[in-house]
């Protein structure tokens, strides 16, 4: 993900800042000259996404949803969704899959002008939303390539079974690597998967201590808002690369500077110096607005101290790590894992972990219209974890592409309102 | 009408109207210590609750029947109808009569609707059934026949005794039974579909979601006779295929308004789970092995389930040419992932064939139904002249 917005703005601009433009630049670079380079590509999803795997064979990942939420925050998805639209797609649809098919109706650029390569092959990792199904089947028409399907198992009960891992590792092998294997035109080789999920490993471990460092009062991130920012790297392409581990290493310096100064994180506004609340957010931001989205919450002093949307490349936060002498029962456990994979129950158990955890004042759930992996629930979860917690929580619609669904003026009175009960509640425990 | 014909309809009829469940505690009180599990839509093993001794029950939504009071606070305007209906026959007791749920993977509305289940009625047995999406017998197959045997085990508990390898083999042969009179009651409508008009037919198919199978297929089978008797005479219609109804269904004056607009309905995936299997399921040998391997080779086409050769709508394309179809309707319920995602897909399959098209959406319980029947009318004029010409 690009720091475009925030880095334009900011009063600091940090080092992991420059290095993640510098990431991300290059990787659309690399995109735009696969064809060049000889280079091939498979496009697939965040969730469950097996980057390590890939990268094993020298294939590059090209994720469509990364693509659509960029394309988002450019104000280029709304011609996009319009295009899809008009090509018969349903208004009521995930408005991620509908950018996507907009932008390859429009000439396939990327979000950064460069043009998007075709893929070699579509790597439908099936992990914790239905609709992924629906959009690799509908590219498939588009590029007439072959598919790798996973179909990795939902976790009712919140838990990874035996069986669970030995389905993921059993379709990995007959599946998944062997058709890798024919794109690539090289063999599966284990030592260098290994490598890779060990470099992971590493950069996960201080992507953890950066998540965690919210524990800290004042928080040093916004685990949100400027949560989205971290999540780039690890959730993409550059999961058991050194540049990822680099980039890890230098944001939790960064970060451990900011502990030691007091210092708040830093926002497209500026430094957040003030921290009248802190919040646990469940759901995906919206990404068209997501500027003016974080100035709501800015603006009231809300700092986010955890978030959902921050576990659905992983829940590494719960103690998982690619583990290099596992190498493909783990990429198992990491695909299962992950959150939208997980439950309602275990999704209201880690909000609920959360809030206690985090110290939370309060929580807010952005329920997005596109999305019903994430919203399906969310009334209920909204109930339970008032119940559990005693901790009040907002509710808010929006959606994450289509900018017919941002009502400015609506949310933000919502979140006006929702922080001054959260202010009145305050007095009264002082009072009381 | 044929007395016995109406006498059969009117019960169908009593069944479809029937939002508390009647049937099924009727059923239960007849000897004590039997139960009733109820499953969602699409495809759950109905024959591992049967074998159990128990009732297998289909909760396919409200429909335009129930009123709802709570299941609304429960979900975003943006989400299908059938969940709002199924939180409220569940909030007002209705439910009560079951003695647990199934939720298979159909999507994520379904899938999340188990994790509220488990939420709101902590004690009631709950299980979300993930179906392979891998069709490989040594993959998806072996995940399969553990969740069908883990299955079997909790029918096991519920129903308090064993369920013996002879009982499941017998409940196959049930349903194989039970499947293949819904298929020659498809064969026969797509042959003279004046004689069995769309209301008729989908109350007596309805009646499966209820009734035990045994006396569904009796049912069927009296009502094909009967119906086949008929003398209503041919009229001079657009033949039509609809798809996009195989989970929330549509309210029946829906389906009776496209008829009366002019067209027979020939063939649809209404209720598509009632008659999931293409073919028999063997009825010899392992019998778990039986029903895993028939889920892999011979289920439907539809939505929900991946297709490995990329070959979507294929099946419609057939399902126009076997019926002698004019055209197809897509009629899906409003929101709904599954119908909406794949209908672009099934628009190209028939725009390759110059097969003509039209489209619509509903909710369970629409009751306008203006514009659909003009829609439905021009389309069916549309397409009548076109086979003419
Ligand atoms: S439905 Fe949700 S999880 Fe699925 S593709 Fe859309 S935004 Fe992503
Ligand atoms: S109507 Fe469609 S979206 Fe709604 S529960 Fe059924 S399959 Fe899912």
């Amino acid at each position: 993900m690009t720091r475009d917005t925030v880095q334009e703005s900011a009063a600091q601009k940090e080092r992991s800042m420059v290095l993640q433009k510098q990431l991300i630049g290059d990787y659309y670079e690399s995109l735009g000259h696969a064809r060049e380079a000889g280079r091939r590509v498979v496009s697939t999803f965040v969730p469950g996404n097996l980057t390590e795997l890939l990268r094993s064979f020298d294939l590059l990942p090209i994720l469509p949803e990364i693509n659509a939420l960029q394309s988002g925050m450019r104000k280029l998805s709304a011609n996009y969704i319009a295009e899809a639209e008009k090509q018969g797609h349903s208004e009521d649809v995930c408005t991620y899959v509908k950018c996507d098919i907009g932008m390859l109706k429009s000439g396939n650029v990327g979000p950064t002008g460069v043009k998007l390569p075709t893929p070699d092959l579509l790597l439908l990792s099936y992990t914790g939303c239905f609709t992924f199904l629906k959009w690799f089947e509908l590219l498939r028409q588009e590029y007439q390539c072959p598919v790798a399907m996973l179909h990795v198992p939902y976790l009712a009960n919140g838990r990874i079974e035996r069986h669970h891992v030995d389905y993921v590792v059993q379709q990995l092998r007959t599946e998944v690597i062997p058709k890798l294997e024919q794109v690539s035109g090289r063999r599966y080789d284990e030592a260098r998967l290994s490598e890779m999920l060990a470099l992971s490993a590493k950069a996960e471990d201080d992507f953890v201590w950066v998540l965690e460092s919210a524990k800290n009062i004042p928080s040093p991130i916004d685990a949100y808002f400027g949560g989205v920012y971290y999540i780039g790297p690890i959730f993409t392409a550059f999961r058991g690369t050194s540049e990822g581990v680099e980039y890890y290493r230098v944001l939790r310096e960064e970060i451990a500077e900011r502990i030691r100064s007091g210092l708040g994180p830093i926002t497209p506004e500026g430094a957040m110096e003030s921290q009248r609340y802190r919040l646990v957010v469940e759901g995906p931001p919206n990404w068209t607005s997501f500027r003016e989205f974080w100035k709501m919450f800015y603006d009231e002093g809300a700092v986010v101290v955890a978030s959902s949307y921050t576990k659905v490349g992983g829940l590494y936060d719960r103690g998982f790590r690619h583990d290099p002498n596992r190498p493909l029962e783990s990429l198992a456990e990491y695909c299962l894992g992950c959150y939208t994979n997980l439950g309602l129950p275990a999704r209201v158990d880690l909000l609920e972990r959360y809030i206690r955890e985090y110290r939370a004042d309060g929580f807010m759930i952005n329920s997005v219209k596109s999305c019903n992996s994430f919203s399906v629930g969310q009334l209920l979860m909204l109930r339970q974890l008032e119940q559990r917690t005693g901790v009040p929580g907002g509710f808010i619609e929006s959606d994450l592409v289509d900018p017919r669904y941002f009502s400015t003026a609506n949310i933000k009175n919502r979140i006006e309102s929702y922080m001054q009960m959260l202010a009145q509640r305050r007095v009264a425990e002082v009072t009381a | 009408m044929n007395p016995e014909l109406e006498q059969i309809l009117s019960r169908a009829q009593t069944l479809y109207e029937d939002v508390d469940y009647k049937a099924v505690a009727e059923w239960k009180s007849y000897a004590p210590g039997r139960r009733a599990i109820g499953y969602l839509p699409i495809y759950v093993p109905r024959e591992l609750i049967h074998a159990a001794g128990m009732l297998p029950v289909g909760i396919f939504g409200g429909g335009d029947r129930l009123e709802i009071i709570r299941g609304d606070a429960y979900f975003q305007s943006y989400i299908c109808h059938i969940p709002r209906s199924t939180i409220e026959l569940a909030l007002s007791g209705r439910l009560d009569v079951l003695d647990g749920m199934l939720f298979p993977s159909i999507c994520d509305v379904i899938r999340n609707l188990s994790g509220m289940w488990t939420m709101l009625f902590p004690g009631r047995y709950v299980r979300y059934v993930d179906l392979p999406q891998n069709y490989d017998a040594q993959v998806g197959g072996e995940f399969w026949r553990r969740e069908l045997t883990a299955i079997r085990d909790d029918m096991t508990r519920l129903a308090g005794g064993a369920i013996a390898d002879q009982s499941l083999r017998n409940s196959i042969r049930i349903y194989n039974q039970n499947r293949l009179a819904i298929r020659e009651l498809y064969q026969a409508r797509s042959e003279a579909p004046w004689l069995y008009p769309i209301s008729q037919v989908y109350a007596v198919l309805r009646a499966g979601a209820v009734l035990p199978p045994e006396e569904h297929t009796t049912m069927l089978r009296r009502y094909l006779e009967m119906a086949s008797q008929g003398s209503s005479l041919p009229e001079d219609r657009s033949r039509v295929v609809l798809t996009g109804m195989f989970c929330e269904q549509p309210p029946l004056a829906l389906l009776i308004t496209l008829e009366r607009a002019g067209c027979w309905i020939v063939n649809d995936d209404l209720l598509l789970g009632l008659r999931w299997f293409t073919g028999e399921i063997p009825e010899e040998g392992d019998a778990i092995e039986n029903l895993a391997q028939a889920y892999l080779t011979q289920s439907v086409a539809t939505a929900s389930c991946y297709a490995p050769d990329g070959q979507r709508g294929r099946w419609l394309v057939d399902a126009v040419r076997q019926n002698r179809a004019d055209g197809v309707i897509f009629c899906a319920p409003s929101f709904c992932d599954p119908a909406l995602l794949e209908q672009p897909m099934l628009v190209a399959a028939l725009e390759r064939e110059h097969i003509p098209h039209t489209q619509f959406k509903y909710s369970e319980d629409t009751g306008q139904f203006a514009v659909i029947r003009e829609q439905a009318g021009t389309f069916s004029d549309s397409i009548r002249l076109w086979s003419e010409a």
